[in-house]
């Protein structure tokens, strides 16, 4: 249980819907058994990208910050925000630059291409390694109930109000069954021109 | 390597079965030791329902990353007056180590057996339940390395599952999953059988919040959703699949159906 990876806890989805994608993470922050904080949000928004990350909290702040940095240097050269795919591949060299001493976090990325309008979602190991995925992608210690719960709700071409539905029962009923992950959650449902984001309450225990 | 995986067990083997690395030993040192262990993988599950019970269970037989077989069945009915067990009300699932899940099976059906030859009469679930508690007690400090769920109709009638630890905690519940896709298919349970999680739209916000009323399944949503877990089930989990079997007990007797699942 000394994993770097579940030290600190929590857990992250995305999901793929018909011209849109939805990201959720929960709000714990830990220490072992011992929770610290109920307000400690895995989802970071760079222009129109959404990335989660969970593992060590320390390394989800760094990483966060860092690809702040990193997007903003691409926007003042580029004058254009980053696309989803390109900033998937900004993840991935940026974490294989570290390949023998890794951030110890598991990103996920979702969002929808400015042109195109198409769906992206996608997910990483620490050293860089992605995973495209069609339908969703999941994240943390809350893994293997993530994907039991994503594996019998998920179905192609949702509503923007059912992805919602789905996304949030899956996060919520997974958290639940896990003692490190939990405390609320924040849900994104990313549209061609409107993000709304909600903040659930979930158990608190 | 596990330490780059997202996988939150690094200081531990990555599967539920055995990859620890071997311990250097010195040079023309032999070490023996006894391994009475094998974790043979493969799920199990079980609903209560109003007037029924059903107890399923893949057929996959895993060891390591071979497929042993791709049909040993995990789910068995107990206590009938013949080998056939064709008068049986109880069933029982066991998951684990398959060897220890044989033994104790025979051990409880023979119990059984005479339990019904001294008595007159066939054991309740409830008796029943607390035996196999005893049983696997009995076995503390070396136990049956199986995760057992005991199924049947209680006195009144209704659905009753009984699920146990490896050394004979127990505890009655409305459905339980047990085995290697355990952790992926017991939130979809809580959600879909208990309705966690849901509430009755537009009736208030925080504690006014009213949740969704839990009413009694039917038998066939009840098959729809063993059949729904199983297979996201065996499409995440590598020791899960190739047959799901399924035992549906009411009071006309034991029902067993056998449907296929993926087997790559």
């Amino acid at each position: 249980m000394s994993s770097p990876f579940s030290i600190n806890g929590g857990a992250a989805v995305a999901m793929v819907g018909k011209d849109c994608v939805a990201i959720a993470c929960d709000l714990r922050l830990g220490l072992q058994s011992l929770t610290v904080s109920n307000n400690f949000p895995k989802i970071f928004q760079y222009g129109d990208v959404f990335l989660g990350l969970t593992g060590l909290a320390t390394d989800v702040s760094t990483v966060s910050d860092l690809f702040r940095y990193k997007v903003n240097m691409y926007r003042l050269r580029e004058e254009r925000d980053i696309a989803p795919s390109t900033f998937a591949h900004l993840v991935s060299s940026s974490l294989y630059e570290k390949r023998f001493g890794p951030y110890f976090v598991s990103p996920v990325v979702a969002g929808l291409d400015a042109k195109t309008g198409k769906p992206f979602i996608c997910g990483f190991d620490s050293i860089g390694c992605i995973d495209f995925a069609k339908d969703f992608i999941v994240s943390g210690t809350a893994t293997e109930q993530l994907f039991g719960m994503c594996e019998s709700l998920w179905e192609p071409d949702m509503t923007p109000d059912q992805l919602f539905e789905t996304i949030s029962q899956a996060l919520l009923n997974a958290v639940d069954r896990d003692a490190l992950s939990g405390w609320g959650a924040h849900v994104y449902i990313i549209e061609k021109d409107k993000v709304t984001k909600r903040l659930l309450k979930g158990r608190q225990d | 390597m596990a330490m780059f995986s997202q996988n939150p067990i690094m200081n531990g083997p990555n599967y539920s079965f055995s990859d620890t690395p071997k311990v250097n030993a010195p040079e023309g040192a032999r070490q023996h030791r006894f391994d009475p262990y094998t974790d043979n993988g493969g799920s199990t599950l079980a609903i209560a329902g109003k007037d029924f019970t059903i107890m399923a269970g893949d057929t996959r037989l895993t060891s390591g990353y071979s497929i042993n077989s791709r049909y040993h069945p995990k789910v068995f009915k107990i206590g009938g007056t013949t080998a056939d067990q064709k008068d049986a009300s109880i069933v029982l699932s066991v998951v684990g180590f398959a060897a220890d899940g044989e033994a104790l099976k025979e051990r409880l059906d023979a119990i059984c057996k005479m339990y019904r030859y001294r008595h007159g009469k066939a054991m309740s679930v409830k008796a029943c339940a607390q035996r196999l508690s005893t049983i696997l007690y009995q076995k503390r400090f070396f136990p049956y390395y199986t995760y057992a769920i005991l199924g049947g109709l209680d006195e009144e009638g209704n659905g009753a599952v009984y699920s146990y630890d490896p050394v004979g905690s127990y505890e009655r519940e409305q459905c339980r999953a047990g085995g290697a896709a355990a952790s992926l298919i017991m939130p979809f349970l809580d959600n879909q059988v208990n309705f966690k999680n849901q509430y009755v739209p537009g009736s208030g916000e925080g504690h006014a919040l009213q949740e969704r009323p839990r009413n009694p399944l039917s038998r066939t949503e009840v098959e729809i959703l063993v059949k729904d877990a199983f297979d996201g089930a065996v499409e995440r989990h590598i020791e899960v699949g190739d047959g799901l079997q399924m035992m549906v007990i009411t009071k006309d007797g034991i029902e067993e159906i056998l449907l296929p699942l993926k087997r790559d």
